[in-house]
């Protein structure tokens, strides 16, 4: 019988290996026949490890598991989805998980992340196919039909993107996959890698048809272990299995993909400085034009997109454009894998169609705080985005719904903050964190970001807060103009919404005293 | 290789640079300016064992900074300092990707979540 027990970092973080060995051993001194299938996440990670098992109506899980469960499992007969505790019923029920709109990430956590059979019985490779009889100009005619916009952080159009690529000639393209992921409250990427590796391969492998590149690169982020295992791994397989190659899956035109590991670096994930740590180089941001779809990877064009974005064009493609543009919200078509982190009750990834509130996101879906105090700001679209109070909670998910409230739908985080935060130490931070990533280019954020910095000290130390926070603001509105990228540019937002939301913990002491 | 360099000896000793420059047709500022700009390759030998203490806000929403500077304060280091021993590394890290079980840490590459003072200082203590 089979029990799955993800291997999924996460999982593992809180012990998913220990109960994995825990029931083989128990397994085995009850001569009980199991085969353990190492299955990626679902994504629910409050629950994890949460362990399944396959029974005729379905799939039940148990969680959250310790390997001191594990006996009272055999006890109870768990491998026949039979009453415990622990016992959640059927996983697909779970209220968090039924709510969902899993397009992406519908094979995430079912499916034994290196089989092919499993990726095959599960839709995988129907885009791929489509891709193949469509050709280049009808995979591009279909991701702009799809409305799918970049989830790396900026949404801009991937369909433009690839026409661009695709109508600029060189005798060598290439497709990098930005697996950088450095945002804080954002773990979507590596979902998609561990969990269900194939279909990032054959996103590429579209992208690739689509545009003419015959060769692709992952940059991953060396935080990342698990990941680059499971990336490397599943091109191997997909090689082998000629779905990368000289000539995929014997249509006769060629891709290949490799794995490039970053060095810690957030300004990395950056487009152009990501492109010049792929050549070996210092991760600098290069000035744009020229674009990269035009003069990107080794001077040649080159389409560069999130992990995210790749990945769904293998629904859009086996599924339709139709069925991928039918939902979402205004501008922003299809779904979003949100990601609930920091102090939140049920934290994990939550795929859905753009739309629904932040409020809904955070309480409903969240369930508020894991602490079970108040929740106070909610830091949207990592570390360069803004904190939201509760006041703003109707703002729906959208992209231009933020941008109107100054804030960013980015790479899809959400962290949650209860009442125990000091937001003039998270404005702090915001500034510190641009200090340390900075990559030197540009006065503005090396230098302005530093001095950020230090005003916070006294403003937090309670020297001269007025003229300090005035300081503050002048700064930011110098980052926001004279930086060329979004790490100096977009610091001000998660500074200034904490300055502007959260004014009573910039109050000088004594104030701050009195309003508590 | 830079990566496998550290790998190997876990860091990048000065001496390595010029090797490294002359492998790569590369001047040996170039090689420099690359490993300089890059936050994991260290300049100094480690510890035998390297705890990566994530401080991003994820984490910091659940309490990390606390827990970590009591672990600081405990061993007498600061971020990126070794025990006199030799024995450990403290390092900093801006996300694991594992911010829904936070507060989170990489012990020698393998991932630890729900961290809370006690088993951080554990976790810290009890690498041999
Ligand atoms: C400082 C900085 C960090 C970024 N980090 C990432 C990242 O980790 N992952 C990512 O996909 N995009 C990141 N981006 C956005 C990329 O520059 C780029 O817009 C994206 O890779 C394009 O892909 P998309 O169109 O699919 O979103 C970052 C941008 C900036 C300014
Ligand atoms: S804003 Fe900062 S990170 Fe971006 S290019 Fe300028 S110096 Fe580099
Ligand atoms: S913020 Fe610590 S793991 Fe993401």
């Amino acid at each position: 019988m089979k029990i799955f027990v993800p291997r999924d970092m996460a999982a593992v973080a809180v012990g998913a290996d220990r109960v994995a060995a825990a029931i083989e051993a128990e397994a085995r001194a009850r001569n009980i026949p199991v085969s353990i299938v190492r299955n990626g996440s679902r994504g629910l990670f409050w629950l994890e490890p949460l362990v399944e098992v396959t029974t005729a109506s379905g799939r039940i899980g148990y969680g959250p598991l310790s390997e001191a469960d594990v006996p009272s499992l055999f006890e109870q007969r768990f491998f026949d989805g039979a009453p415990h505790p622990k016992c959640l019923g059927h996983v697909d029920k779970i209220p968090f998980l039924a709510r969902q709109a899993r397009f992406t990430f519908g094979r995430a956590g079912v499916i034994d992340p290196l089989s092919l059979d499993d990726y095959r019985h599960h839709g995988g490779f129907k885009g791929l196919e489509s891709a193949l009889s469509l050709g280049g100009v009808g995979i591009i005619a279909a991701v702009k039909e799809s409305g799918l916009r970049g989830r790396g952080g900026a949404g801009f159009p991937t369909g433009i993107k690839w026409e661009t690529v695709a109508r600029t000639p060189a005798s060598q393209k290439y497709i990098v996959c930005n697996a950088d992921e450095g945002d804080s409250g954002t773990f979507a990427d590596r979902l998609i890698m561990e969990a269900d590796p194939f279909m990032l391969i054959e996103g590429m492998t579209i992208a690739g048809i689509g545009v003419g590149a015959t060769k692709g690169y992952i940059y991953l982020r060396s935080e990342y272990p698990f990941a680059i295992r499971m990336m490397q791994q599943a091109i191997g397989i997909a090689r082998h299995a000629g779905y990368l190659g000289a000539s995929i899956d014997g249509s006769g035109a060629a891709f290949d993909i490799e794995v490039r590991v970053g060095a810690g670096a957030y300004v990395c994930g950056e487009e152009t400085s990501l492109l010049d740590s792929l050549e070996g180089k210092r991760g600098q941001v290069r000035a744009k034009p020229p674009l990269p779809a035009i003069r990107g990877l080794f001077g040649r064009p080159t389409v560069i997109n999130n992990t995210i974005t790749l990945a769904s064009v293998s629904f859009i493609m086996a599924e339709g454009a139709k069925a991928y543009a039918e939902i979402g919200y205004g501008r922003s078509r299809g779904t979003m894998p949100v990601q609930l982190a920091g102090n939140v009750k049920f934290g994990g990834l939550f795929e859905c169609a753009f739309g629904v509130t932040l409020g809904e996101l955070v309480n409903d879906i969240g369930g508020g705080t894991h602490s079970g105090r108040p929740v106070r700001a909610v830091q949207a679209g990592g570390p360069l985005g803004a904190y939201f109070p509760p006041a703003l909670f109707d703002t729906p998910y959208d992209y231009e719904a933020f941008a109107k409230k100054d804030g960013l739908i980015g790479h899809g985080g959400l962290v949650v903050f209860d009442d125990t935060v000091d937001m003039a130490k998270m404005a702090r931070f915001a500034m510190k964190f641009c200090a340390i990533e900075s990559c030197g280019k540009c006065t503005p954020c090396r230098i302005g970001a530093v001095r950020g910095t230090e005003t916070f000290d006294k403003i937090i130390a309670g020297i001269e807060p007025e003229r300090n926070l005035a300081l503050v603001r002048d700064l930011c509105e110098t980052m926001k103009f004279g930086s060329l990228c979004a790490l100096g540019g977009f610091t001000p937002y998660p500074v200034l919404s904490a300055l502007d939301h959260f004014p009573e913990d910039f109050a000088t002491p004594p104030l701050r005293h009195a309003a508590e | 290789m830079l990566h496998a360099i550290q790998e190997e000896f876990g860091y990048i000793p000065r001496e390595a640079e010029p090797v490294i420059a002359e492998a790569l047709n590369l001047s040996r500022a170039e090689v420099h300016g690359v490993i300089t700009f890059y936050h994991d390759f260290r300049r100094e030998p480690a510890g035998r064992h390297v705890l990566k203490i994530c401080r991003a806000e994820a984490c910091q929403s659940m309490g990390s900074e606390a827990n970590a500077h009591r672990l600081l304060e405990r061993l007498g280091l600061d971020w990126g300092g070794t025990t006199a021993d030799g024995r450990i590394t403290i390092e900093a890290v801006y996300c694991l990707g594992l911010c829904a079980t936070a507060p989170s840490a990489l012990l020698d590459g393998e991932p630890v979540g729900r961290l809370d003072a006690a088993s951080l200082e554990s976790l810290a203590m009890e690498a041999a």
